[in-house]
C-alpha cells in the first residue's frame, strides 16, 4: 500500500462521511449522523496514515521533507485540519450537524487535490527557498488558521439557514433547520472558532515574515499573497472589533464569517491561479 | 465627552468606528496592488493600460502605491487612531485594577449576573474558613474583610489580563516603529545615512571584489566599509534536473585582510557587522574555469578558456578544447571536450561541468575540472529595525492569548449571620468566556454543598 492509495480511501471516507452528514441534515435520524462521524474519524486516521507515509517515502527517494511543500500536499494538510478541527469541535460541543456544512468542504478539498489537471502529486525535492525549517512552522500555523476559517464560514452558513427558517413561519411542519443547534449557540461557535482561527493566523504571517526575512531579506515585501493574507487578518480583525466594541451579533457575523472565509480562500487559491509573485508554486 | 473643538477630533480618533472604517479601507485599498503589477517602468503601464489610465495611476502612486503618500496616511491614521483610542481607555482600567475589590457596596453584589443564596448552620467565622479554604484549594486567591453585620470574602483571578488587548495593541505600533527604523527612506531623509538602513545587490564575478553595494531605491551606490570576495558559485541539481542548492563561497577582507570564508546559500545568508547577504540570483558568463593536473603530481595549471578555441598547456605538454555543449538557458550543463598530448589519436568524451574526469594518454593520466564561469547575485540588506519588528510579532501573539484566553473573574461571597447560622450570597462575574466561569461557579458552589 503506497500513500496515494491510502489518500483515495479518506478521500472516499470523506465524501460518504459528507453524504452521511447531509443525509441527517436532511431525515434527522441520529443513527445516519454516528455513520458520519464515524466515516469522517476513519478518513482522518487514513489520512493521518497517509501523510506519515508520504513523508516516509519521500525520504525512500531521497529528497526527504515534510509533506507541506506544494498545491497538492497543502490541500491535503488542509483537508487533514480542517476535519481534525471539526471533529473536536463535534466532540467538544456535542453538535453532529455541523458535519453537513463543514465536511463536504473536506471532500472537494481532497477530490480537487486528487483530480485536478492542475495538479501534480508527485514528491518532488525541494527547491532552495523552500529548504528551511520556517517553512513547517509557517505551513502549519498558516493552516490550522485556514482550518478554523473554514469551519467558521461553514458555521455563519448554518446560522443564516437556522435564522431565516426561524423568521419565516413554517408550512410544511417541521423544518429542516429544527435540528440545528440554537441560534445563541452557532453565534457563539462562530465567534470562538474565528478567535482560533485569528491566533493561528496571526502566527502563520509572523512565521511567513520571519522566513522571508531569512530568505530574501525583507520580511515584508507586499507580495500578492502576502497582502491577501494581511487583507484577510485586517477583515477578522474588523470582524473581531465589531463584536467586542459595536455589539455586533448573529447575522453580520455570520456574514463577516462567510465572507472572511472567501478572503480566505482567495489567498489561499486565487493567488496562486490568478496573480503571480513569489508564493505561486502551485500553478508550476 | 466632547465640549470643545479640540475634543471632537479627540472623540473621532478615539473612537473604534474609525478604527473599523480604517481597517475596511486598509483592507479594500490593498488589493489594488496585488492586481495592478508593482514597480515596473512607467511604460509598462502605458502599454497595458493606456496613456490616460497610467496618468491616473501616476497621479495617485499606484505603480508603488504600498509606499505613496495616501497609502501611507492611511497607515499613519491607523497608529494615531491605535494610539488614542487606547491611551483614552487604558486609565480607566488600570483605576479598575487598582481598585480594592473588597470595597463594595452589598447592594452591588444584587446586580451580579451569576447569583446563589445558600445556608449553612454554623457561625460567620466557621463558614468563611470553609469558604477561604474550598476558593484557595482550587487555586483562587481568597481575602475577607468584614462587612456590617457579616463578613465578605472576594476572590479574583485574571485581573491583569485585563491589559491584553493594549498589549496586542502597543505590540502593532512596536512592528509599526521598527519597519520606519529600517526604512530606507527614514534613513534618508530624518537620519541623513543612506547606510544606517539599506536594501541592495550586487552582481559579483568570481574571483572579483567588492566594497560597495547599489541600492534598490534609486540605484544609488552604497560603501560597505569592508569587502566581499567571491571565490565560488556553483549550482547543485537533484537526479531529475530540478535545481537543489546555489552556493556562493565568499571571503570577507576587513582593513584589506581576509576575516573569514563563507558559504552563502538561499536559507543561510552572511552577516557581517551588520549587513546581511543573501543568495538571490546568479549570471553564467560564456566562459569557463579549467583546474588541470597530472595524476601523479607532477604538473598543475588553472586557465580561463572559452568554447571552440584551442588552449595550450606546454608545461604538460598537452592541448586541449571544447568542442561542444549542452545547455539550458545560458546554464552549461555538460561539455565535450578534446584533448590531446601529440601522442596517438587525442581523446574526444563528455563531461559534467564541475565534475572532474580522469583522461588516460600515453603520456600519463590527467584530471580535468572544467565549469562554467558565474556572477553571484547577492542582495544586502540593512535593517536594524527587524528585532523591533520581531519584538512587536512576539508581543503580538502573547498579547492575543491573553486577550483572548484569559480573564479577569470575581467571585464574592457575602456571609451574614442569622437565626439558625449564617446565609451566604455568591455572586460571580466574568469578563470574557462567560459560559465557561458559569460553570466554573456552579461547580464550587456544588463542592460547598456535597463538604456540609
Ligand atoms: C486603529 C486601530 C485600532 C483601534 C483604535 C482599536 C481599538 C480597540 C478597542 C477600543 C478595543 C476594546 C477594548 C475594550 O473593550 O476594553 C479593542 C479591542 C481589541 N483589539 Fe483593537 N483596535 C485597533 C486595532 C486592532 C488591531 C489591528 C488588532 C489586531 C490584532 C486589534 C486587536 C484587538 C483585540 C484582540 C481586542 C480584544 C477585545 C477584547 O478582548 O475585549 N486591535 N481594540
Amino acid at each position: 500500500m503506497d500513500s496515494s492509495q491510502l489518500f483515495g480511501i479518506a478521500m472516499i471516507a470523506y465524501l460518504l462521511a459528507a453524504a452521511f452528514y447531509l443525509g441527517l441534515f436532511l431525515f434527522k435520524v441520529e443513527r445516519i449522523g454516528l455513520v458520519g462521524t464515524l466515516l469522517a474519524l476513519g478518513g482522518t486516521c487514513a489520512q493521518t496514515a497517509a501523510i506519515g507515509l508520504r513523508w516516509h517515502e519521500s525520504y525512500q527517494l531521497g529528497v526527504g521533507h515534510a509533506p507541506l511543500t506544494n498545491m497538492y500536499e497543502s490541500l491535503v494538510f488542509f483537508a487533514w485540519c480542517t476535519s481534525c478541527f471539526y471533529l473536536a469541535l463535534e466532540y467538544r460541543f456535542k453538535t453532529r450537524i455541523m458535519g453537513a456544512f463543514v465536511m463536504p468542504c473536506v471532500a472537494m478539498a481532497m477530490a480537487y487535490a486528487s483530480f485536478s489537471d492542475r495538479i501534480d502529486s508527485q514528491i518532488n525535492p525541494l527547491i532552495p527557498a523552500l529548504q528551511s525549517n520556517w517553512l513547517i512552522a509557517h505551513v502549519v500555523t498558516c493552516f490550522i488558521g485556514y482550518a478554523a476559517f473554514a469551519v467558521a464560514g461553514g458555521l455563519g452558513l448554518m446560522y443564516l439557514l437556522k435564522q431565516s427558517a426561524a423568521t419565516r413561519p413554517n408550512r410544511s411542519g417541521r423544518g429542516m433547520t429544527d435540528a440545528l443547534p440554537s441560534v445563541q449557540v452557532i453565534d457563539d461557535l462562530t465567534h470562538k472558532t474565528i478567535v482560533f482561527g485569528f491566533m493561528w493566523l496571526s502566527a502563520g504571517i509572523i512565521t511567513g515574515a520571519v522566513w522571508a526575512n531569512e530568505a530574501w531579506g525583507t520580511y515584508w515585501s507586499w507580495d500578492p499573497k502576502e497582502t491577501w493574507s494581511i487583507i484577510t487578518w485586517f477583515l477578522y480583525a474588523l470582524t473581531l472589533h465589531a463584536r467586542f466594541t459595536r455589539g455586533w451579533r448573529g447575522r453580520r457575523i455570520a456574514w463577516l464569517a462567510i465572507l472572511g472565509f472567501i478572503a480566505v480562500f482567495f489567498t489561499y487559491f486565487g493567488v496562486n491561479f490568478l496573480l503571480s509573485g513569489l508564493h505561486s508554486y502551485g500553478s508550476a | 465627552m466632547t465640549t470643545t473643538k479640540k475634543n471632537a477630533s479627540l472623540g473621532l480618533f478615539a473612537s473604534v468606528q474609525l478604527a473599523l472604517f480604517l481597517l475596511c479601507l486598509l483592507a479594500s485599498t490593498s488589493i489594488i496592488g496585488t492586481i495592478v503589477p508593482q514597480n515596473n517602468p512607467a511604460a509598462f503601464y502605458v502599454e497595458r493600460y493606456g496613456a490616460a489610465t497610467a496618468r491616473f495611476f501616476q497621479l495617485l502612486d499606484i505603480p508603488d502605491m504600498y509606499n505613496s503618500w495616501w497609502f501611507l496616511g492611511l497607515l499613519t491614521l491607523f497608529a494615531v487612531n491605535l494610539i488614542v483610542c487606547s491611551a483614552d481607555r487604558i486609565p480607566q482600567v488600570i483605576r479598575l485594577v487598582r481598585r480594592d475589590s473588597l470595597a463594595i457596596a452589598p447592594e452591588q453584589l444584587e446586580k451580579f449576573p451569576l447569583r446563589s443564596e445558600r445556608h449553612l448552620v454554623e457561625d460567620v467565622p466557621a463558614a468563611a474558613a470553609r469558604v477561604t479554604t474550598l476558593l484557595r484549594r482550587h487555586g483562587w486567591h481568597a481575602r475577607t474583610a468584614p462587612l456590617n453585620p457579616g463578613l465578605l470574602c472576594c476572590a479574583e483571578k485574571g485581573k491583569w489580563s485585563r491589559f491584553g488587548v493594549y498589549v496586542v495593541h502597543c505590540s502593532i505600533l512596536v512592528i509599526l516603529a521598527g519597519a520606519l527604523l529600517g526604512s530606507s527612506a527614514v534613513a534618508h531623509k530624518v537620519f541623513r545615512n543612506p547606510l544606517f538602513a539599506f536594501k541592495g545587490s550586487v552582481m559579483l564575478p568570481e574571483g572579483e571584489r567588492t566594497a560597495h553595494i547599489f541600492a534598490h531605491k534609486g540605484g544609488e551606490r552604497l560603501d560597505l566599509g569592508f569587502a566581499l570576495r567571491c571565490d565560488d558559485f556553483t549550482i547543485e541539481y537533484y537526479g531529475n534536473g530540478m535545481p537543489k542548492t546555489y552556493r556562493s563561497t565568499v571571503t570577507v577582507f576587513d582593513g584589506g585582510a581576509p576575516v573569514q570564508t563563507t558559504d552563502i546559500e538561499v536559507n543561510r545568508p552572511l552577516t557581517y557587522k551588520g549587513v546581511t547577504f543573501y543568495q538571490s540570483s546568479y549570471h553564467p558568463f560564456q566562459e569557463y574555469r579549467v583546474a588541470l593536473k597530472k595524476q601523479d603530481g607532477s604538473a598543475a595549471t588553472t586557465a580561463r578558456i572559452s568554447a571552440a578555441r584551442q588552449m595550450d598547456w606546454p608545461e604538460g605538454g598537452v592541448s586541449y578544447g571544447i568542442i561542444n555543449r549542452e545547455s539550458q538557458g545560458e546554464v552549461t550543463r555538460r561539455l565535450k571536450i578534446w584533448f590531446t598530448d601529440n601522442q596517438g589519436e587525442p581523446s574526444v568524451f563528455w563531461v559534467n561541468a564541475d565534475q572532474e574526469a580522469a583522461i588516460e594518454r600515453p603520456s600519463g593520466i590527467y584530471l580535468l575540472t572544467i565549469g562554467q564561469r558565474y556572477a553571484t547575485g547577492l542582495q544586502a540588506t540593512k535593517d536594524p529595525g527587524v528585532w523591533l519588528v520581531y519584538g512587536g510579532c512576539l508581543l503580538m501573539l502573547v498579547g492575543l492569548y491573553i486577550a483572548f484566553f484569559l480573564s479577569h473573574r470575581r467571585i464574592y461571597v457575602y456571609m451574614q449571620p442569622d437565626e439558625t447560622g449564617c446565609h451566604l450570597l455568591f455572586a460571580g462575574d466574568a469578563n470574557k468566556n462567560k459560559v465557561g466561569f458559569e460553570n466554573n461557579f456552579a461547580q464550587l458552589i456544588n463542592k460547598l454543598d456535597s463538604n456540609t
